[in-house]
Parts: C-alpha cells; sequence; structure tokens
C-alpha cells in the first residue's frame, strides 16, 4: 500500500527581550544557577505577573512577517500542571484567544510554491531547568529560564515529507532571526520544534491517528526522527496493527524514537483564563507601527539581489540564507561595485573557510572592507586572480588587508611596462630557435614565452600586460 | 477610656496635642493583648519588639512635626499579607515556615503612612472559611461570646479591632471574609472595589475575587485607612488606575434626596428574626436622614452561591498548586520520588476544607466540565454584573443586612460545609460584580450579639458607601458597648 504522510510542526521560539515576560529579569543564558531570578518568576506567594510590552511586539513582528492576522483582543491563560521545574504549578500561555491566527508561508517544493499554512502564533513562558545529581539521588532546580518568553507558532498538517519539514523549520528559523526577535539557537533550546506525524492510504482524506514527537534538537534530528516516525507508522500498518496516539520521545544516540505517555496518560491541562493578567487590545496604530519596523524579509531579499545585482537565484538564496551574511555581501558591493565577483568570493572562498572552522560570519576574519579591497585590485589590475586566490587564505588566516599581505610578500604584480618590455627582450634573446619557430606559425609556442614571463617575474607580472607585449614583439 | 480603646483620628488629636506618645498607645495594646489574647486568640504571631521600635521612631518623628496619617497607630494585619523578614502563614501548615523576601504593597504603604505593626491577625486557612475555625493554628473566638465564631476568614483582624487588641487592622475579603465578620464582631469593614487596592503581596485564593481592605472601630477610621490603601499598583496588572479622592470629606455629608435600594432577592426565608428587625430599623434611620428607600430586584441573585463556589475554587486550584515542597514552605521528609513528595506534602500541608475546595475547583476545570461548570459561572457572574448596573438606574446606593444571622457557635458548622457557605449569602454578590461593600454596627440581639448593615455602591463609589455609612452611623445612635472579656 503506498501511505501518505501528514505533518503539522509546533515550534517553540525564545524571543531576546533583555528581561522576562512577566518581570524585570534578565533573559540571558548562562548565568549562575538562580541568579536571574526575583519572587515573581520563582512564583513566590502573594506575587502578581506584569506583562513585558516588548514581547507583545516582538510576537507582532513574527505574525506580521508570517501573514497571521493579529486579533483585536487577546488573553493569557493557565496551563495546570505540576513538575519542579514550572514554580508556580502553571505555565501562563494562550490557548483561547491567541495573539495572531490563519497565517502562511510559501516553501520551493520541486520548483514549485508550495504554502503552508499556521494555525496560531501564541505567547507564553519559559519554565526552568533540572539539574540531576549523577552520584545521589537529588534533583536541583534552576529557575534562570523560567519566565523567558517563547513564541508557540503552530502550523496546520499541511507538511507531507519530511524534507518539506525541515524546509519549514528552515524558514521559520530564518525569518526568526532576520526579525532579530531569536537567535535560532537549537542547542541552547532558543528554538525548538515538536511533530505531529501521521500517516493515510494515498487518497484517503481523513487524517490517521497520529503520534507527538519531541526532544529533536536540530534540524537534521528532526529530518531523522520524522523518517523513523514514518517507517515505524509504516510498519505498523503493514503488519495489521494500529497507531496509538501518544507522545514520542527522540533519541539521537540511538536513532530511535520511545513512548512517552499514551493518550490515557496525556495531561488534563485544565485551562482558564489568567485572573491576573487583562486582555490586549491591539489596536490598528500599532500594527502598522510594527509593520513600519519590520525588516526586509528573507524572500524580499532573495528577489532584491537577483533583481538589483543580476546574480542567479542560486547564489540569492545561499547570500540570503543567513541575515549576517547577507549584510556581509551586501557591504562588499557596496564598497566593490562588482556584485557577481562578490558573490563568487562570498560563496567560494568564504564560505568554504567559515564551514571548515564551523565559524559564524559576524566573526569572519576577512573584513567586508578587505574582501571589497582584494576585488579592487583585481579589477585595477594591481594582482591576479590566481594571485587573489593565494592571498585570500592569509587575509583569513591573519585578518590583515590584502594590501598588507601583498607588500609583505612583496608580491605587487609589475605594470610598469618598461621593466617588462626588459624582461621579455632578454628572454627573447636567449630562446632564438623559439622566436623562429613562432614567427614560421607554430603559435602554440606563445605559452611558452608567457610562461618563461611569469617564471621570471616569480608570477608579478601583470598577465594581460604581458599577452599584448609579447604580441607586439614577437611579431617582430 | 483606655488609649487602646480610642479610634484613630481620636488618638491622632491626643499625639497632635501631645497628650500621649506612639510608645504609650503600642504598650497599652500590648497591655489589651496580654490580657485577653488568650482567650480571643486574634493573633497567629505577635511583632512587640518591632511595633515597640517602631512606634519609638513614631514617637521621633512626632517630635519633630513630621506626622503621617498613621503615625503611630497600632495596626494589625491578616497573615496573608506578605512581610518582609516576618513569616506570613496564610493560617496553613504548608506555610508555617515562609518568610517573604518583599513586603505586600498595602504593607509598605501602611509602613509608609507611619503605622505600627502589632502582629499578624489568624484566619482561616488560605482565607477559605466563614468562621476562623479552619486555621492550622486554631480558632479564634469571638469577644462578644467566646463560645462563638468571630466569622471569617479575616477573623482575627476583626477581633483585633472588636477587642481593643490594636487600632484598627487589615483583612482581605475574597467572598465576605472582611464584611461579615466585621459585622459578626460589631466593627466596621470595608471590601474596596476590585482593583482599588493592590493585591501585590496578597497570598492569592481567588485572584478575581480578592481584596484587600480596612477594620476600624467607626467610618471616619475606615475613611483614613482608605487614603492610605488605595491607589493604583504598577505591579499589579488588574489594579485600577484611578483618581482617588480624599475619602475623609465623605465624612459627617448629608444623603438628603439619596435613593436606596433595598434587593427584594436577599430578604428571604431563613434570615434571623433579630437581624431582620435591626435591618428594617435601619431602613428607618436611612430614611430619616434624607434617604428614600426603593424596592429594586437582582434577579440573578440566587445563583450567586453557585457561581462563587466554582470560579472561588477552580482559581484556588490553580493558585495553590506552588506550594508543591519544590520551593518554600513545608515538605514532607518522608517521600522517595517526586511524585509521592507531592502528594504527602499536599495532603499533611493543607487541612480539609482547603482540600475539600481545590478538589472542587480541579473538578471543575477538568476536560469535558469546563464549559458546564466554570464555563456556565462566567457566563452567570457577567449576568450578576449586570443586575448590579441595572440597579444603579434605580438608586445610589444598596442596603441589605450583612449575614443573614448573628455568630454561630464554634463547631456548629465545621460538619456541614452548605450551611456554612451559607452564611456569606448576602457578601459574595458584591465580589463577583467587583463593587465594593461596607458593614456598620447596626445593634446587637438580645443575647448581646453584635449585627451589621451592608451599603453596596457602584465601581470605585466608596466615597458613597463612606458617606451613607457615616450618616447611619451618626443618626442610628447605635449604643456603645465594649464586650466583657
Ligand atoms: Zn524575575
Amino acid at each position: 500500500m503506498e501511505f501518505e504522510t501528514v505533518i503539522g510542526l509546533e515550534v517553540h521560539a525564545q524571543l531576546l527581550t533583555d528581561t522576562k515576560i512577566f518581570c524585570g529579569c534578565s533573559t540571558k543564558f548562562g548565568g549562575a544557577p538562580n541568579s536571574h531570578t526575583c519572587p515573581v518568576c520563582l512564583g513566590l506567594p502573594g506575587v502578581l505577573p506584569v506583562l513585558n510590552k516588548k514581547v507583545v511586539e516582538f510576537a507582532m513582528k513574527m505574525s506580521l512577517a508570517t501573514n497571521c492576522v493579529i486579533n483585536k483582543s487577546c488573553s493569557f491563560a493557565r496551563k495546570n500542571y505540576f513538575y519542579p521545574d514550572l514554580p508556580k504549578g502553571y505555565q501562563i500561555s494562550q490557548f483561547a484567544y491567541p495573539l495572531s491566527e490563519h497565517g502562511y508561508i510559501f516553501l520551493d517544493v520541486d520548483g514549485a510554491q508550495k504554502k503552508i499554512g499556521l494555525t496560531r502564533i501564541h505567547m507564553e513562558e519559559d519554565a526552568g531547568k533540572l539539574m540531576h545529581d549523577e552520584h545521589n539521588p537529588v534533583s536541583y532546580v534552576d529557575l534562570n529560564r523560567a519566565g523567558v518568553p517563547l513564541i508557540e507558532i503552530v502550523s496546520e498538517p499541511d507538511m507531507r515529507s519530511p524534507s518539506e519539514a525541515a524546509d519549514y523549520l528552515k524558514r521559520l528559523h530564518e525569518i526568526l532571526v532576520y526579525l532579530e526577535i531569536c537567535d535560532g539557537n537549537m542547542e541552547e533550546g532558543s528554538f525548538r520544534c515538536d511533530a505531529n506525524v501521521s500517516i493515510r492510504p494515498m487518497g484517503q482524506k481523513e487524517y490517521g491517528t497520529r503520534a507527538e514527537l519531541k526532544n529533536m534538537n536540530s534540524f537534521r534530528n528532526v529530518q531523522r526522527a520524522l523518517e523513523y516516525e514514518i517507517k515505524r507508522q509504516q510498519y505498523l500498518v503493514e503488519c495489521g496493527g494500529k497507531v496509538v496516539q501518544e507522545t514520542r520521545l527522540w533519541d539521537d544516540a540511538s536513532g530511535v524514537s520511545i513512548s512517552m505517555r499514551s493518550k490515557e496518560e496525556a495531561h488534563d491541562y485544565r485551562y482558564f483564563p489568567d485572573p491576573d493578567l487583562v486582555p490586549i487590545l491591539v489596536d490598528d496604530a500599532w500594527v502598522e507601527k510594527i509593520r513600519r519596523e519590520l525588516p526586509e524579509l528573507p524572500l524580499a531579499k532573495r528577489e532584491r539581489f537577483i533583481k538589483d545585482y543580476q546574480i542567479p537565484e542560486y547564489d540569492a538564496g545561499v547570500l540570503t540564507a543567513d541575515k549576517a551574511l547577507s549584510q556581509y555581501y551586501e557591504e562588499v558591493v557596496k564598497l566593490c561595485g562588482k556584485p557577481k565577483q562578490a558573490s563568487n568570493w562570498v560563496m567560494g572562498d568564504v564560505l568554504r573557510f567559515l564551514n571548515e572552522d564551523k565559524r559564524d560570519i559576524r566573526k569572519c576574519p576577512i573584513t567586508a572592507v578587505a574582501l571589497a579591497d582584494m576585488i579592487s585590485l583585481i579589477e585595477a589590475g594591481k594582482i591576479s586572480g590566481k594571485m587573489a586566490k593565494d592571498i585570500i587564505p592569509d587575509m583569513y588566516k591573519t585578518g590583515l588587508s590584502p594590501q598588507k599581505i601583498i607588500e609583505e610578500k612583496g608580491l605587487v604584480q609589475i605594470t610598469d611596462e618598461g621593466e617588462l618590455i626588459k624582461t621579455l627582450t632578454a628572454i627573447i634573446e636567449s630562446n632564438p630557435g623559439q622566436v623562429a619557430d613562432y614567427r614560421g606559425g607554430k603559435e602554440k609556442l606563445f605559452g611558452f614565452f608567457v610562461g618563461q614571463a611569469m617564471k621570471a617575474t616569480q608570477g608579478k607580472a601583470n598577465p594581460q600586460l604581458v599577452n599584448d607585449l609579447l604580441k607586439k614583439m614577437l611579431a617582430g | 477610656m483606655e488609649l487602646n480603646q480610642l479610634t484613630i483620628h481620636e488618638l491622632q488629636e491626643k499625639i497632635k496635642n501631645g497628650e500621649t506618645s506612639a510608645v504609650k498607645i503600642t504598650e497599652s495594646v500590648f497591655q489589651r493583648i496580654d490580657a485577653v489574647e488568650e482567650r480571643v486568640h486574634s493573633y497567629i504571631r505577635l511583632l512587640k519588639d518591632e511595633a515597640l521600635v517602631a512606634a519609638a521612631i513614631a514617637d521621633e518623628n512626632i517630635k519633630k512635626g513630621q506626622i503621617k496619617p498613621l503615625t503611630g497607630i497600632p495596626i494589625a494585619l491578616k497573615d496573608i499579607v506578605c512581610t518582609k523578614g516576618i513569616p506570613t502563614t496564610c493560617g496553613s501548615h504548608i506555610l508555617h515556615n515562609f518568610i517573604p523576601p518583599y513586603d505586600a504593597t498595602v504593607v509598605e504603604k501602611l509602613r509608609d503612612a507611619g503605622a505600627v505593626f502589632v502582629g499578624k491577625a489568624n484566619m482561616d486557612e488560605f482565607a477559605m472559611g466563614s468562621s476562623t475555625e479552619t486555621s492550622y493554628f486554631g480558632p479564634t473566638r469571638n469577644p462578644w461570646d467566646l463560645e462563638r465564631i468571630p466569622g471569617g476568614s479575616s477573623g482575627g483582624s476583626a477581633t483585633a479591632v472588636a477587642a481593643d487588641e490594636c487600632i484598627a487592622s487589615i483583612g482581605s475579603d475574597t467572598g465576605g471574609s472582611i464584611r461579615q465578620p466585621a459585622a459578626l464582631c460589631g466593627v466596621v469593614g470595608l471590601k474596596p472595589t476590585y482593583g482599588r487596592v493592590s493585591r501585590f503581596g496578597l497570598i492569592a485564593f481567588a485572584s478575581s475575587l480578592d481584596q484587600i481592605g480596612p477594620f476600624t472601630k467607626d467610618v471616619e477610621d475606615c475613611a483614613i485607612m482608605m487614603n492610605v490603601l488605595a491607589g493604583f499598583d504598577t505591579k499589579e496588572s488588574t489594579s485600577v488606575q484611578a483618581e482617588v479622592p480624599d475619602y475623609c470629606q465623605f465624612i459627617g455629608r448629608d444623603i438628603k434626596g439619596w435613593k436606596i435600594g433595598i434587593p427584594k432577592e436577599y430578604f428571604i426565608e431563613g434570615i434571623d428574626p433579630e437581624v431582620n428587625a435591626a435591618i428594617q430599623k435601619a431602613i428607618g434611620v436611612i430614611e430619616k436622614c434624607g434617604g428614600k428607600c426603593v424596592e429594586i430586584s437582582l434577579p440573578h441573585t440566587q445563583y450567586c452561591l453557585a457561581v462563587y463556589y466554582i470560579i472561588a475554587p477552580a482559581e484556588a486550584s490553580s493558585n495553590l498548586a506552588r506550594y508543591d515542597g519544590v520551593k518554600c514552605g513545608f515538605r514532607t521528609s518522608d517521600a522517595r520520588d517526586l511524585l509521592e513528595m507531592y502528594k504527602k506534602t499536599r495532603m499533611h500541608g493543607f487541612g480539609a476544607e482547603v482540600k475539600r475546595r481545590i478538589m472542587i475547583g480541579t473538578y471543575a476545570l477538568s476536560a469535558g466540565y469546563y464549559d458546564a461548570y466554570y464555563g456556565k459561572a462566567s457566563q452567570v457572574r457577567a449576568l450578576i454584573k449586570k443586575d448590579f448596573e441595572e440597579a444603579w438606574k434605580k438608586c445610589d446606593v444598596i442596603l441589605t443586612p450583612t449575614t443573614p444571622t448573628p455568630a454561630f457557635k464554634i463547631g456548629e458548622k465545621t460538619d456541614d460545609p452548605l450551611q456554612m457557605y451559607l452564611s456569606d449569602i448576602f457578601t459574595i454578590s458584591t465580589n463577583l460584580a467587583g463593587i465594593p461593600g461596607i458593614s456598620v454596627p447596626c445593634g446587637f440581639t438580645a443575647a448581646g450579639l453584635p449585627m451589621g448593615v451592608q451599603f453596596l455602591a457602584g465601581h470605585l463609589e466608596e466615597g458613597k458607601l463612606i458617606q451613607i455609612a457615616s450618616a447611619y452611623e451618626k443618626n442610628a445612635q447605635i449604643e456603645k458597648r465594649r464586650p466583657k472579656l
């Protein structure tokens, strides 16, 4: 039997506000345990939450960037469950009245645009972290993360393959980072994803029973976990079994998922409106203000790069996948005025160096100014492309400007005609046989003379100039 | 008269005239406490040393001529408001060792106004009760009859004022917890508009209903206390951003031409005949003051109790989830795993009434029941609010009994929660509607038990309540008695 896969994703993104969602504590990652806490985020008796308006604005940005309709009024609800990392015994989240709904984004699927629906985006607070003592039956609670703002982005079950799911995640990730509202760090948990997966016989309208997958902390893991889950479900059905509704935990090390809890064991979260918080009213003026603050989004930037810089779609895609990279590229173009050359150098050498070192473009030792200078030097004929290829690893290693490296290595191209003519004359005089053959019609020998010229100048001669001069001199 | 028997405004006069000092007033309060506290049990914790230090500082300020509204006035705090560095138990075993690292906003305000804190007053556990019998620290007794309950949940705050163990006190009112004990103990008690007084630092019972308010010996003191307590607080999202009037300006003003609504649904069968008689008499006094009494209808009154006993426990079941033994308060020492720790901590940490309400509330919010219970209750709550909005078209103020009966005997209703819940039948609608209400003494039964009349007004109209209560107090000429202890 042929099956169709149905995937919906829930993404949790930590927002980059300076302070937590309901108190003034810092959201910085990595402080000493419980150093970023106060009575409010510790959930001590008698304290009350006060909403950080920045959180709403960040969430509005994501809503607008994903074509969601922002509700005129939304409110917070309590999600009740017991766990030691949840200090109040409930999480303040949104339930019946989310911030925004009915959004969508497009994916490139087999060369066509596929629309993926976004059910809703809502705001909520993060929980703390448990640390278990390996040697004693003791656990510790670190509440630094408790109260850090999150948005949950829920998709429609519109994805039909693990690669579509991975693609969707990358698009969301890209938008969040472009908006500068989330650092997108999956290892540190600033961008997390749960998946709802089901299969159904090709052509069937009704959805199959779905399993929820948790704990996939990289794009690669998401794809692997989904592929595993689909195989698991297909195998079950083909063996005459049934998929049960359950939550499964992905174990990256062993490459399998294990059942965490069944539908019967699922929590009853007893959602109800949080009486400590008032509804958030969003008027058109506020939405417009946020809309005006939106930066250029990846898709628009891609199109602009293709149009304005005349670079191929593929190049534009690579260069805009990371906002910082696109900014680096644009800076180089602005300084040297050569978009295609800039694209070649950035996508070729610069990205290769960075990938080898797993280094972020923001920490690239070759500054945009240095790269632009190098391109300009080539254009001006001061160095050859070949020389540039030779010095760019040094620029990356040392962080020095191309001029500095050229100077240190004594690499400046010989563009002085008089000097070159002297060298070429010597070559012609000491190779009378070859000269005679060349003049006799063996034009292939031209390369021999160029090679000799380069050798004599240790590669510093301007190749174009050498060509021109040689042609003239050999012609006699 | 002893100093501890005087009102805030009487003591202020004496302080200003140099006739007495804050230390003397505080000492007289503690002498009284030494004499009667064992029998009444108004307090969970006394703060004598702290109080005497605060009084000495007050005297320094008085000497410098820096006299604030409550300078040198001994005030009792219900043990539900957080006090920095001082244990705050909420009447519960689960918080018996909880020391807040912060002050409630009202505590800050009172301290800034010069108040001297006498102690933390006894209360029903987590304010869940109408008799102060559910306190982990034992019951408080009614000073007018030690065999009887003082009302609740702010029983200790009421008795401390009634027995002159302080000059005024702070309580909290979720369904009548200020007004009902005020009536049963013969003192003035005001529940302000929801959001008028900050809830920051008030340990939550039912967040959409809880409100802090004062207990005082007369209406003028109530106005003085409200001047200190009321106001917007950035630490509370539901705090009301509105100008606070000088409540003292409403004292002594007449109520000529006011329309007083008498809701027919409040004069039900089962109301005690002596209470009924006292209320009829109060109506007469109001009319003599120039008020015109009109019958009104609050048609959804019969649903108030049911709505309250869904919404309040539902919110409580969530509010009390944080008492899990992880961060603060009591934790069982006998658990092998997390689940057992939770279960035993909460089983031994909470009393029976609290556990009953957590279970009711958990049930009311459960999947499949939410719409029928919490959802429906919220809808009816909106209708109850609307009842009052309609009423304000016909009258300025509403007059009702505060309680259906005078104080009942200790233990009389502990086995019958439904009977106990009925003692709040006249006070609950106020909290559901978020409006202010005041209870003023309106006489004594033949057995010498105090009774109270309740006035209700629209949103933020505490001024009106103070005006009519002060007019009533002045004209009713209720006999000045003190409990014989
Ligand atoms: Zn905090």
